[in-house]
Formats: C-alpha cells, structure tokens, sequence
C-alpha cells in the first residue's frame, strides 16, 4: 500500500471506531461532534468532486446543505402541524428523495448559467446563488425565518430508529463511505477524466473534441446533489433547521476543509472535516476568536503543503485519490 | 477538379482598429502539406484559431469537405475531422503521455457520460493511443508525466494528441517553436512521415523546416496573403523577399 492509502484507511478506521468508543465508555457528547463532522465530510467530498478535481471553485455549496435539510424539516413541519398535505411526511425515502431531487434541480438550474462564466466570476455568481436561496428561507415565516425549524421527528425508515445516536451516526458513516467510493470510482472514469482534464485547459478538451459544458454541468449537479444527502443528515442530526446553515461562510467553511485536507485527493476533505470540528470544539470554549488559529492553519498548509495535507502521503501510483 | 478539403473564402477579423486577418482566401488540397508563413504580428496564430474554432471571424467562410464551419464551436470540429496542435504547448501536465492521449482518444469513441468503468484498464482506447504515441516516437516514455517531458517531446505529444483524434486534416501551429537543431529535425522527420496520409497545414518560423517540407506556401503579411506557389516561386517572388528582408 502507498503512504497515501495507509493515510486513507487509518482516518477512516478511526472515524469507524473512536467515536462509538468514546459514546459507549460515557462520553456521549463526542459521538454527537463526530455525527456532524461526518456530515460535513460529505459535503466538504462533494463539494471536492468539483473543487478539487473539476477545478470549479464553488462558494456557495452551503446552499446545497440548506435544501437538503429543509427538504426533511418541511415535510415534517407539515405531517406535524396540518397543511400542504401533498408534501407532508415523516417518510424517509420521500424526505431524502426529495432533498436529492431538489438539490439536482437546484444545481441544474443554477449551473446553466454559473458555468457560462470562469475564475473569480464563478466564484461570485455561485456565492450569489447561495445568497438567494438563504433570503428565500429567511423570508419563510411559516417555517420560523431566522428563528430557524425545529424538526419534532427525525425522518422514519422501517425498522430503523434515527432516534438512536449510534444508528445515526453509522448510516451518516456509511453514507461518507459511499461517497468516497463513488466519487473515487468517477473521477477515474470517462466521465472523470474529461471533468479532471477540463480542469487543466478547458480549450485543450475542446480543441480534442469534447463539449466540456456539458461535462462539467453534470458533475456540478452531482455535486449539487450528494451535498443535499449531507444537509438532509445533518438536518436529521441537528434536528434544528436555520438559513443560517446556508450562508456564505458556511460554504467558506466546506472550501477550508476541502483545500486544507487536500483538494483533488480522495480522502483529504475529510482530514479536512475532522481537523475543522476537533478545532472548533478545543478553541471555541477559549475564545471568542477561534476562527484565527484556522486561518493561521490554511496559511500554512497553502504555503508550505502544495495542495493540502493528504499530500504529505505519497500516492505512490501517481493517480488522483 | 475535386473539391479542396478546406477552403477560406475572404475571411476577415479585427482586433480594435487592426486587421489581423485581412481578407484571406485559401485552398488546401487533398493530401498536401500547405505551408504558412510570415513574419511576427503577420496573424498565423490568429488564422488557425479561426480555422480550429478557438475563435470566430468576423466575416467570411470556411468550407471544410465541402461543409460550412466558420460558426462551428471547436469541438463540432474536431469530430468532422479537424485536428490540431497548439502553438503554447497545452498538454495536461499532471496526466501521463499515454493519458494525454488516451483523453484524446475518447473524446472519438462515443459520449463520456460513462460515470464507473475505470479509464486506465479500456484496452480500446490504450491501443488508439498507443499508435499514435508509436507515430511520433514516444513509445518509451508512456507512463512517465508530460510535466517531466523535454520540450522538444512535449511537442512530439502535441502532435500524438491531434493524430489520436483520427484527423483528416491537421492543423500544426509552429511544432518546431523553441527547439534546437536536433529536435527540429526530428519533428521534420516525423510530419515527413504523415506525408501523403494526412493533410496538414502547417504555420511554421523556422524556413529551412518549411521549405524541406511544404508543397505549396502561402505567405502571410499584415494579415494579407501575398503570394501562394511552391516552394521555388515562393524563394523567386520579390514581394515575398521585400516583406522578409526589408526594403532598403
């Protein structure tokens, strides 16, 4: 095995194991941290499927976690509270469902027109897109506004208790796994070498005779899409619901995961995940400022770790993950 | 007479107040290399983005098998038949030689919305990339990263990537740009070889390699074709002379 995957395998089977460790050894409260890490995780791959190996900076992949846990919290809202009765369920497969395919059409809709554009102007209309779905839910009153949604009940599967912690936290683990293995198999897929070749000279792949546009609009709503997953998990997780997980410096926070761990390598989102949540949970009880130790953190991983931390591990085949 | 496989017809493109392509009109037949030619600022580079589709003209026509393509994007191109290499080598420099051009060769081999069968183990695409990668010379350095390639093999690349795409007609921006005398006349030796099987355009500075290999020239000055002959008329017209060599 190359250093890179002894590094991939040893993070995961830490995620696998420390955190029911620490639950069922009395300490309950780190299985939690652990559960919202992992659902970060996935967001911070999916948002690296388009980052990293896509070279499409998105700053607004915040947005997608909003819809995914509205998409729970809605439908819930209404099987608890009367009304829309089209919509209303505490039915997991429909809440998921339905946080996949509006976080598709979300990314659909809003790809069509931020692909037109390159570079910092990708940036901002992403950031914008983001910033008007955060006012649309801020404007919501019916589902509490900026007060933000509590969900009464977890999304219901048969025979499965969401309302167990460590049943959660092992579907939201299995979830991460899955990712990282779709996203592993695509990117060395066709598919994956046309997104990872635009990435590096999109006239290039023109010029050889591919419609980049349409590759790189799918792999945006793929990403779009697995991003929603995360927001419908980590709704069920945190079990409240406020626009403010939408905003802009959410998705700054899924950038710093994705380019500190490693943007474009497999795993490095998720190093990325753990040392952001480990962080905020030591400093956060310390200072007000907890946010300055992570940037002093990024300066360094940029300066000093070309392309983040999981690249200390040589992937010895060369290969992307 | 057959149809030529390309022909411009009075094409035309400004930049602000200049004319980098001046009304040029050109014909490239079946199976010749047509060489282009001109000194710096002459718009070569900017003739080949419009015939690639890296650019559009702003007025006039290109017919390529008979077929208009002058509001065609690049890629529409390159499936009817249009290859080319880049002036500014843009090889994707994290990839292999042979993914370099086994990219190449995929974009020809159907959609690429294929989301889960790992590229490196088609056996299809490996073996279109590695004729071509044979056809310029490179067959031992498959596997190493176009980033830890010399620039005269990055050129040889260059040119494998155009040919995976099955080219009928090859656009070559200066292939000999930057190289010294030996790797020139490797280059000169490898398009020697596509003679007669490929037509090629090519828009070359270094004369000796054009004149060893073009049919038939045309030259371009101020975004004006000014002559268009063989390699002989083109050495004897005096226009040509005056535009290269100053007229004092």
């Amino acid at each position: 095995m190359s250093p890179r995957n002894i590094a991939n395998v040893t993070v995961l089977l830490a995620l696998a194991i420390l955190p029911p460790l620490f639950y069922y050894t009395g300490s309950p409260f780190y299985l939690d941290i652990a559960t919202r890490l992992v659902c970060l995780a996935i967001a911070a791959v999916s948002l690296n499927l388009i980052l990293g190996y896509g070279g499409m900076i998105s700053f607004g992949h915040a947005a997608f976690i909003g819809i995914g846990a509205y998409a729970v919290g809605i439908p819930a809202y209404h099987a608890t509270y009367g009304d829309f009765d089209l919509i209303a369920s505490y039915n997991g497969f429909f809440q998921i469902g339905l946080a996949l395919v509006l976080s598709a059409l979300f990314a659909f809709v809003t790809g069509i027109v931020c692909l037109r554009t390159k570079g910092v102007h990708f940036i901002m209309i992403t950031m914008a897109f983001s910033q008007m779905a955060y006012y649309l839910f801020l404007s919501m009153e019916t589902y509490g506004g900026d007060d933000g949604l509590v969900i009464d009940t977890r999304s219901e599967f048969p025979g499965i208790a969401l309302s167990d912690p460590i049943t959660l936290y092992a579907i939201c683990f299995g979830v991460l796994l899955a990712a990282l293995y779709f996203v592993h198999r695509l990117v060395n897929s066709r598919f994956g070498m046309v997104i990872r070749g635009a990435k590096g000279n999109e006239a290039r792949l023109q010029a050889i005779g591919f419609d980049t546009y349409r590759y790189r609009l799918a792999a945006y709503v793929i990403s779009g899409t697995l991003c929603g997953l995360a927001g419908a998990l980590l709704g069920n997780f945190t079990t409240f619901i406020s626009p403010e997980m939408m905003g802009w410096s959410r998705s700054g926070e899924l950038m710093f995961m994705a380019i500190l761990g490693g943007a474009g390598t497999l795993v490095g989102p998720v190093v990325g995940a753990i040392l952001f949540i480990v962080l905020e949970a030591v400093l956060k009880p310390f200072s007000i400022y907890w946010h300055l130790p992570f940037g002093i953190l990024l300066i360094l991983s940029v300066a000093f770790v070309r392309g983040g931390l999981m690249r200390l591990f040589p992937a010895r085949e060369r290969r992307h993950g | 007479m057959a149809e030529p496989v390309l022909k411009v017809t009075a094409l035309n493109k400004s930049f602000g107040g200049v004319r980098a392509t001046d009304n040029v009109s050109l014909e490239i037949e079946e199976n010749e290399l047509h060489a282009i030619i001109g000194p710096n600022g002459a718009g070569k580079t900017t003739l080949i983005s419009q015939l690639s589709g890296s650019s559009y003209p702003d007025g006039g026509s290109i017919r390529f098998r008979g077929r208009e393509i002058a509001r065609q994007p690049a890629y529409v191109r390159s499936h009817l038949g249009l290859g080319r290499s880049f002036q500014i080598t843009s090889l994707l420099m994290d990839m292999t030689v042979l993914e370099n051009v086994m990219l190449a060769a995929q974009a020809h081999d159907g959609h690429s919305f294929r989301f889960w069968k790992p590229v490196r183990s088609d056996q299809g695409l490996r073996k279109t990339a590695m004729a071509a990668i044979d056809r310029v010379g490179l067959q031992g350095r498959v596997h190493d990263l176009a980033s830890a390639m010399s620039h005269g093999e990055r050129r040889q690349l260059e040119i494998a990537v155009a040919l995976a795409t099955g080219p009928e007609l090859l656009l070559l921006d200066e292939p000999m740009a930057g190289m010294g005398v030996e790797e020139s006349a490797a280059m000169v030796e490898t398009l020697k070889g596509f003679k007669g099987k490929i037509t090629m355009l090519l828009v070359e500075h270094d004369m000796d390699a054009v004149f060893a290999l073009a049919d038939r020239i045309s030259v371009l000055v101020y975004g004006r074709i000014i002559a268009t002959g063989t390699p002989a008329d083109i050495r004897g017209n005096a226009e040509v002379r005056r535009a290269y060599l100053g007229d004092e």
